[in-house]
């Protein structure tokens, strides 16, 4: 019961933290102090339920696998036993936030999707924005492209592996598919939804092809680019996870198939739950370059207020 | 960068004071037509239409929706092409079967709907023209922009975003983006359409200032006759299917004018003709509609 409540405090406090930090951006916006908004916001409704979301989860896993010992979840961990895990100085199984090994793992993850979403970034918005603006570029490149995206990538394993050299192009070559699929499509979707009197307007005004290029399609894609590398951010991590799974002696997705086959059952669920918390991390971080970016539709989507006629 | 700049100039000299002396804006609209063939099936938009426009002069063309008004507005701007007419510009071709006109600075659209580039600035939309065409630099662009908007009480909203403005603000931020530019024509498409009766008043009397102020060439586009009357010094009626310019009706309503204009007899009378003429127009086009049909 001791352990029940440790987790439980620990759990929150975590959620307070997280919520405690977004409040904060909050707090600047309304001009009231900091602590009032946290205050304001933990005793609120809307966090009261995350929480309760959590406790709710984490107690039904408690109780399923620890209480109750139901046949089936028998193999399973329960999230006392994880934590604990997770949280040794000596793990059972090698694997905790105190050993090396654990951050070897995270850092090769991270290394492979961040190379690929990179990549896929720099690569899918050129070929979007090709997309959008050109007629005869779009009739080449689509319909290849809607044929080839559906083909999952796990399916790419194979061929990834026979023509590149070496395992670490292959498993960074199937994690950037997926992500370069979802980047172009969301960017020719952003071109494609720019109100063509804007073209107009610039043309009137004496914009060259360039300048329409850099004033008016990237500008008015960005907000779909944006959306499009959220999406492709998140399906660079599950595309990572296969192909490591099959190909690769370093990852999480590694240390999880691994464990399955050494029998260190917790650290499957270590793996998953970094997993969880990375790709989160990783696509609030886009998200916030995104609005730094687009302040102009901060303050569309804010501004309550009309000023004047 | 945000302070505003000591204001030297009187009204008329800061607002038609060139970027570089355009020619006056002497438009002549002969005979045109457009056709639409999509799929072999022949769609009349224009039908012949002509109209003479001064150099200076406000003329309004007013008509239902889809008579073909904003097809002509289209053609002027360059971002469509006639079939069969031309239209000359200070007596140059600016559009006939073999010139398909560019869209220019020398004559720019405010559209129905504004297009202010929401991603940049006031500031930054207005002197976008001048700085795409280089023809100012960015500085001088800049003090231009804000001694332009400070005749018409937009200062202070420089490094807004359209987005936080109310549209009637839009519209005339847009207008001054436009005029920056010195164009010989300025073409509006319907750019009060979709606003509430106090803005569109307000709306007026900012595009009536203006006009006075620059005394520009005004092609301006409303299915709201008495609106075209308030404004124009001609106005043109179009009739649908297919698009044509019934007649002229001259307005010769003095200037400068104001709302009062609106209550007065010599307005109420010239309004009055109006309406008739174009009622017997519309029941004509109506009937004939109905035999077509029968």
């Amino acid at each position: 019961m001791m352990e029940t409540a440790l987790i439980v405090s620990l759990i929150a406090a975590v959620a307070l933290g997280l919520g405690a930090w977004q409040q904060k951006k909050k707090a600047q916006l309304y001009e009231i102090s900091w602590s009032a908004q946290v205050v304001k916001t933990v005793t609120g409704k809307s966090f009261l339920r995350t929480v309760a979301g959590f406790v709710i989860f984490l107690g039904l896993w408690h109780l399923t696998v620890s209480v109750f010992r139901l046949p089936w979840f028998n193999r399973l961990p329960g999230p006392l036993e994880v934590l604990r895990e997770w949280l040794s100085p000596n793990p059972a199984y090698g694997i905790s936030i105190y050993t090396r090994d654990y951050y070897i793992h995270i850092l090769y993850s991270t290394y492979r999707a961040t190379t690929a979403f990179v990549l896929a970034t720099v690569l899918g918005i050129p070929l979007g924005l090709l997309m959008g603006w050109n007629r005869k570029f779009y009739d080449y490149a689509l319909p290849l492209v809607e044929l080839i995206r559906p083909i999952p990538p796990l399916a790419w394993v194979p061929l990834a592996i026979l023509v590149l050299p070496g395992n670490e192009p292959a498993v960074i070559f199937v994690t950037f598919l997926v992500a370069f699929f979802v980047t172009s499509l969301n960017t020719l979707l952003g071109v494609e939804s720019i109100d063509d009197n804007y073209f107009r307007a610039a043309r009137c005004l004496g914009a060259s092809n360039r300048e329409i290029l850099f004033d008016v399609v990237i500008p008015g894609a960005l907000p779909f680019i944006f959306t499009g590398l959220q999406i492709s951010m998140g399906a660079a991590w599950f595309s990572l996870v296969a192909g490591e799974m099959i190909a690769a002696q370093y990852g999480l997705g590694f240390l999880i198939w691994d464990s399955y086959s050494v029998i260190a059952y917790p650290v499957i669920i270590i793996g998953m739950v970094t997993l969880g918390i990375i790709g989160w991390a990783s696509s609030a971080g886009v998200r916030m370059v995104g609005r730094k970016l687009m302040a102009w539709r901060q303050s569309e989507l804010s501004g309550g207020g009309q000023a004047g006629i | 960068m945000g302070m505003s700049q000591p204001v030297r100039e009187d009204m008329e000299s800061s607002l038609a004071a060139p970027v570089c002396r355009a020619p006056d804006g002497a438009l002549s609209i002969r005979e045109v037509s457009k056709i639409y063939d999509p799929e072999g099936v022949h769609v009349v938009a224009l039908d012949r239409c002509s109209l003479e426009i001064a150099a200076g002069e406000f003329v309004a063309v007013v008509g239902p929706s889809g008579c073909g008004k904003s097809t002509l507005l289209n053609i002027m701007a360059g971002f469509d092409h006639l079939s069969t007419g031309q239209i000359l510009l200070d007596g140059q071709p600016l559009a006939t079967t073999e010139v398909k006109p560019r869209p220019g600075s020398d004559r720019v659209v405010v559209f129905q709907q504004g297009a202010l580039f929401p991603w940049k600035t006031v500031l930054e939309n207005v002197i976008y023209g001048p700085v795409v065409q280089k023809a100012l630099g960015k500085q001088e662009a800049q003090e231009r922009a804000r001694q332009m908007m400070a005749r018409v009480g937009l200062s202070g909203i420089e490094s807004c975003y359209p987005g936080h403005l109310s549209s009637g603000m839009q519209r005339r931020v847009e207008i001054i983006r436009a005029l920056i530019n010195d164009p010989r024509v300025l073409l509006l498409d319907e750019p009060f359409r979709a606003m509430d009766t106090v803005t569109k008043s307000a709306s007026h009397e900012y595009l009536l200032e203006l006009y006075d102020a620059t005394g520009k060439t005004i092609f301006f586009i409303t299915h709201d006759l008495e609106e075209s009357i308030f404004l124009a010094d001609k106005v043109a009626v179009m009739t649908t299917r297919p698009g044509h310019i019934k007649m002229t009706i001259e307005v010769d309503l003095p200037r400068p004018r104001d709302y009062r204009l609106l209550a007065s007899p010599q307005f109420m009378r010239l309004k009055a003709q109006a309406v008739e003429a174009v009622h017997e127009e519309a029941v004509k086009a109506f009937q004939a509609g109905e035999r077509e049909m029968a």
